[in-house]
């Protein structure tokens, strides 16, 4: 999936994840930057794992992420990831009913 | 097996992390997972997803996982489908429900993402919410629209606006709703669940309301917030006298098909088998609020 666009989702609500996604230009190293900023530094490493198994789902491999973690579960932090990424892919249909998520490819 | 019981049905505001991760502490019968009007409109996206991973990796227990979807003229609605039937969903509560055809074009979507992800076809159960006049006239053609209907709901707050009116702590404005409701639920044999009760700091109101409820006979009602469950519970549950008197019955009507008997009788009075079936229900409500069941006394 090719990021084309920022885009964020979440919050900095207790218990949510603030993610930001911008495009990442080509040739760029790494071509994939994840940075993660928790309110406990404990579980930045989880955070880390749970946004880029998310991010692995969706085929993003360049892209610019930036997460801003307010103590989420990891299916908090998925959610919140994937939302970003397809919010900054592609066109939003005219409908207005959002990014078209790839529900089979979601674990 | 003990049939499911829906005494509270408790609303989870769909993009909240926060309350999305453990509702199931608080004890309810069912969870709704909203994606309706707890979510902005342009959020729906995020809080599919949210409620699509939480299902996918929390364990909510036994407790039945529901989820109110999106309205069928909206254009959120069938990836609402598609994600919360792949996600391991219960039931889909369907808002503002008009008529039977709401429902048969609903259960070709749900059919449809059954088969797409592997579950067995008629596995996602339905239950329509009315929320209008014509819904209200449309009861009975609604609860018998699809054999996946488990229940119908009131959903009072549009309703009394479509109505030129306001809810009253009387509830008059509902009771022709109320009424219609419950007696097309019954004749369809599905349960009839009651509206939300709004006001969080009146107890003594939603009490009153939850009674009226139950004795009109509808098997339980819509919450918003934790605190109601405990209190729709304690009217729902069965005082010990009346367990007391169920375990009687239910016993004497096994001893009598044991003997073979077609007329069973318990003190001298006729019991016939509508007494029986209630009898079973008071224990079933008895055995799910933790109520001790007495071995019969003879």
């Amino acid at each position: 999936m090719e990021i084309t666009r920022s885009a964020v989702a979440g919050t900095l609500e207790s218990c949510d994840s603030a993610v930001s996604v911008e495009p990442r230009p080509a040739g760029a190293q790494p071509a994939l930057e994840l940075v993660v900023e928790s309110s406990d530094s404990r579980f930045a490493g989880k955070v880390r794992q749970a946004a880029l198994s998310a991010l692995a789902e969706l085929g993003v491999t360049r892209a610019r992420v930036a997460i801003r973690d307010r103590s989420a579960l990891d299916c908090t932090v998925r959610a919140r990831v994937l939302a970003a990424c397809l919010r900054a892919s592609g066109d939003a249909p005219s409908d207005g009913s959002g990014p078209a998520t790839p529900w089979e490819a979601l674990r | 097996m003990m049939a499911r019981l829906r005494r509270s049905m408790l609303f989870v505001p769909g993009n909240d992390p926060a309350v999305v991760k453990d509702p199931q502490v608080y004890g309810p019968d069912s969870l709704i997972f909203d994606l309706e009007d707890s979510v902005a409109p342009t959020e729906k996206d995020a809080a599919r997803l949210l409620v699509f991973c939480a299902l996918r990796s929390l364990d909510y227990g036994a407790i039945e996982k529901a989820v109110r979807i999106n309205g069928m003229d909206t254009p959120w609605m069938r990836d609402d489908v598609t994600a919360m039937v792949r996600a391991g969903v219960d039931l889909i509560r369907l808002p503002k429900t008009e008529r039977a055809s709401d429902l048969v074009a609903l259960e070709a979507l749900v059919a449809a993402a059954e088969k797409a992800c592997g579950r067995p076809v008629g596995e996602v159960r339905l239950m329509a919410a009315l929320e209008g006049p014509l819904a209200v006239l449309n009861a009975y053609e609604i609860a018998t629209a699809t054999p996946r209907l488990v229940a119908i709901a009131l959903s009072a707050e549009d309703f009394v606006t479509s109505m030129k009116t306001s809810r009253s702590p009387e509830g008059v404005e509902l009771f022709e709703a109320r009424g219609r409701i419950v007696l097309a639920a019954r004749a369809a044999g599905v349960m009839a669940i009651d509206t939300v009760y709004t006001d969080l700091n009146n107890d003594e109101g939603l009490l009153r309301e939850t009674r009226l409820i139950k004795q009109m006979g509808f098997d339980g009602k819509s919450v918003i917030n934790p605190s109601q469950i405990p209190l729709v519970h304690g009217v729902f549950a069965p005082t010990p006298e009346e367990i007391k008197k169920s375990r009687r019955i239910v016993a004497a009507a096994a001893d009598a098909e044991s003997r073979g008997l077609g007329v069973m009788s318990l003190d001298g009075k006729m019991i016939d088998k509508p007494i029986v079936e209630r009898a079973a229900r008071v224990l079933d409500l008895a055995r799910a609020s933790g109520l001790k069941i007495e071995e019969e006394q003879r």
